[in-house]
């Protein structure tokens, strides 16, 4: 096994050309600081100890990793491994990152938190976070979003976070994050911002994937305990990027094992409606920090569209944009057709109902298992369960039947 | 000398201090825009800051918001905003020739464009500086070499929040003036000038000679007395572009160029 340790961004954020911090003046001092604690703590012994507990006894980790057996013997090719962080409290990786930075808020002496959310998963697992704590929540959702994840709102409601409608620009995620942005520039003092995913500015993308690592070093230790070896390939699907960062990143220093990005392709990437930002999109700067971004000719962010809330967005992590151009990731695109087949295919074949957002990453699985030999080893990140998403599968009946 | 320290420097002999006006480009069109700035220039503007709408504006409240969806329902793009300064540059009255024009967006729009092709395009079209909300020193130092090198400002930006290390840095860098957030938060209307702005001002003051204007809730002919007593010149927006945005068409013009009247009214003058 190699030791290399997971390396860059620089002191500024950047990840080669991409990263950085595009922000308000007003923001920097924050950031600072913000940086400045999280290179404290994340070395310091209570802080790792603190958060291991939590991590354990509240989030339930480690997840297993599950040998798909159905799955692999239908597919007949590669040997498929579901890391299941659908076994998380809150029903997704999203606490792993909420965890740390809460404790870290915590330390900070910041009572009161934001945060933006799609899918509402984020969402869901800041509001959990806050009434562990018992801190003041405030959660920025898109108005459509809203809509089509009513569950997660009710939910987020009952935990007793406060959410906030964004009604401007698409009502998505990108719009709650600018949103977020807003209240985070008047309120700074006493907010901390929990970004959900690996954007933002820096430290943002950086401290997000070393909170997420947890997922990539305990699916590292358990293919090492089970197979012997390490995998083939790893595959899990990118919105921001954060559970394909924390599984990818164990795997970064092991040159041989291939790691893929399922990114949403929408109604297809010949139509205008997707949010395949590696696959389509172009050199730019949204919410902070610079990488692919989907923009037409004149810099204006474009719409987006996927069935799953959790992946409609425009951008992407930087530290994603510099993978795949050094060539140490590679980035496809499925369809909201083919995210559909795989939630069907996953639920009836192996009983588990994955969120629509890692059904992303199962259908690429679904494709590419075939095409490898029995002896290789493929192992999926299943960031989340489906509950959250069988209202917006119910209108789609070729889905179900 | 550049148009902007002309400006200053005429402002100083007089005793007099900047009315800056921020109105976004292409709201409702660019044909008004390039009108209303004329009418605002005669009628007082000392500098004019145009807005170029980029889709995702984090740093602006509901007014510019707006204003930002209107712009760039109109087909307002960044070419359309330097043809528009163009034709600003060519209005017969002098004072609309010498008035400084300043841009003010995100960078992304810039780095579309390509940084360099930028520089170039506005500097030709008379444009004087640019002012980039979401570029701090840290990100700026390829746009402050492009643009130094074909004479354009590059205003910085100072918040209650910097520190005065980063004071000294934006002020090192920065050239024209610099802008000088009155508060915490985005731009918008507010009723009053905070309490601690006025030290924040003399800090930045005692670390550099180039001007400082304020900007971010301004509103009122006496927002901007108080303010012009302590800093160079205060920076209206918002009210502005709801003056434009609830005027009816034909009457906007003379409604924003009394607006600009009064607020230039309200400059505290040392006689
Ligand atoms: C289950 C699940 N997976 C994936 C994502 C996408 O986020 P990321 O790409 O940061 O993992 C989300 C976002 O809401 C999610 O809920």
């Amino acid at each position: 096994m190699s030791t290399k340790q997971i390396t860059g961004p620089d002191a500024l954020g950047h990840f080669g050309m991409y990263g950085g911090r595009y922000v308000p003046e007003i923001l920097i001092p924050a950031l600072n600081e913000l940086a400045e604690n999280y290179n404290k703590y994340r070395s310091d012994k209570d802080f790792i100890a603190e958060l291991d507990y939590y991590l354990r006894d509240y989030v339930g980790r480690p997840t297993p990793l599950y040998y798909a057996e159905r799955m692999t013997q239908q597919l007949g090719g590669a040997k498929i491994y579901l890391k299941r962080e659908d076994l998380c409290h809150t029903g997704a990786h999203k606490l792993n990152n909420v965890m740390g930075q809460i404790l870290l808020a915590r330390r900070m002496g910041k009572p009161r938190v934001i945060a933006e959310t799609g899918a509402g998963q984020h969402g869901v697992a800041t509001a959990t976070a806050c009434a562990l704590f018992g801190l003041k929540c405030q959660v920025f959702m898109g108005v459509e979003d809203m809509e089509r994840q009513a569950l997660n709102v009710f939910r987020m409601r009952l935990l007793g976070a406060e959410v906030i409608p964004v009604s401007s620009g698409t009502q998505t995620l990108k719009d709650a994050t600018s949103e977020a942005i807003r209240d985070w520039v008047t309120n700074v003092s006493d907010t901390h911002y929990i970004i959900g995913s690996v954007v933002g500015p820096h430290p943002y993308p950086m401290m997000v994937r070393d909170f997420q690592s947890v997922i990539g070093r305990e699916t590292k230790k358990q293919i090492l305990e089970k197979e012997g070896r390490l995998p083939d390939c790893v595959l899990a699907c990118v919105g921001g990027g954060s559970n394909a960062m924390g599984i990818f990143s164990a795997f970064v220093p092991d040159e041989e094992v291939e790691l893929i990005g399922a990114e949403a392709a929408g109604e297809g990437t010949d139509t205008d409606r997707h949010c395949a930002t590696l696959t389509m999109g172009s050199p730019g700067v949204l919410h902070g920090s610079m990488s692919m971004l989907l923009q037409d000719d004149d810099g204006q962010v474009q719409l987006t569209h996927s069935i799953s809330a959790g992946l409609d967005y425009p951008g992407v992590g930087p530290e994603h944009s510099y993978f795949q151009e050094i060539g140490r990731a590679s980035y496809v695109s499925i369809t909201d057709a083919q995210a559909l087949e795989a939630f069907r295919y996953l639920s009836q074949t192996e009983g588990l109902i994955p969120a629509l957002e890692s059904a992303h990453a199962v259908a690429h699985g679904m494709q590419l298992a075939p095409t490898l030999g029995k002896n290789s080893v493929m192992i999926i990140c299943l960031s989340g369960r489906g509950d959250k998403d069988v209202h917006t599968v119910a209108k789609c009946p070729e889905a179900v039947s | 000398m550049s148009r902007i320290d002309k400006c200053f420097e005429n402002l100083r002999a007089k005793k007099d201090k900047a009315l800056v006006c921020f109105l976004t480009a292409g709201d409702p069109d660019l044909r008004t825009t390039a009108e209303v700035v004329r009418e605002i220039i005669c009628a007082g503007a000392d500098i004019v800051e145009l807005g170029v709408p980029f889709s995702e504006p984090m740093a602006d409240g509901p007014s510019i918001q707006s204003a930002t969806y209107r712009a760039l329902q109109s087909g307002t793009t960044v070419g359309g905003v330097l043809e528009t300064v163009k034709i600003i540059r060519t209005f017969p009255e002098q004072v609309v020739r010498d008035a400084p024009v300043v841009l003010m967006t995100y960078f992304n729009q810039l780095n579309k464009y390509g940084i360099q092709r930028f520089a170039r395009d506005a500097a030709n079209a008379g444009i004087d500086g640019v002012l980039l909300t979401d570029l701090p020193p840290e990100e700026a130092a390829e746009w402050l070499e492009v643009s130094k090198k074909v004479e354009l400002a590059s205003i910085m930006l100072v918040a209650p929040t910097s520190t005065k290390d980063r004071i000294e840095v934006a002020a090192n860098m920065g050239s024209g003036f610099i802008y000088c957030v009155s508060r915490l938060g985005v731009t918008g209307e507010r009723s009053d000038v905070p309490v601690e702005l006025q030290e924040l001002v003399t800090t930045i003051k005692s670390t550099t000679d180039l001007p400082v204007v304020v900007g971010f809730g301004i509103s009122k002919p006496e927002h901007v007395k108080t303010i012009t007593q302590f800093a160079d010149g205060a920076v209206v927006g918002s009210a502005l572009v709801n003056i434009i945005a609830q005027s009816a068409k034909p009457g906007l013009l003379r409604c924003a160029g009394q607006f600009v009247k009064e607020l230039k009214a309200g400059i505290n003058r040392q006689e």
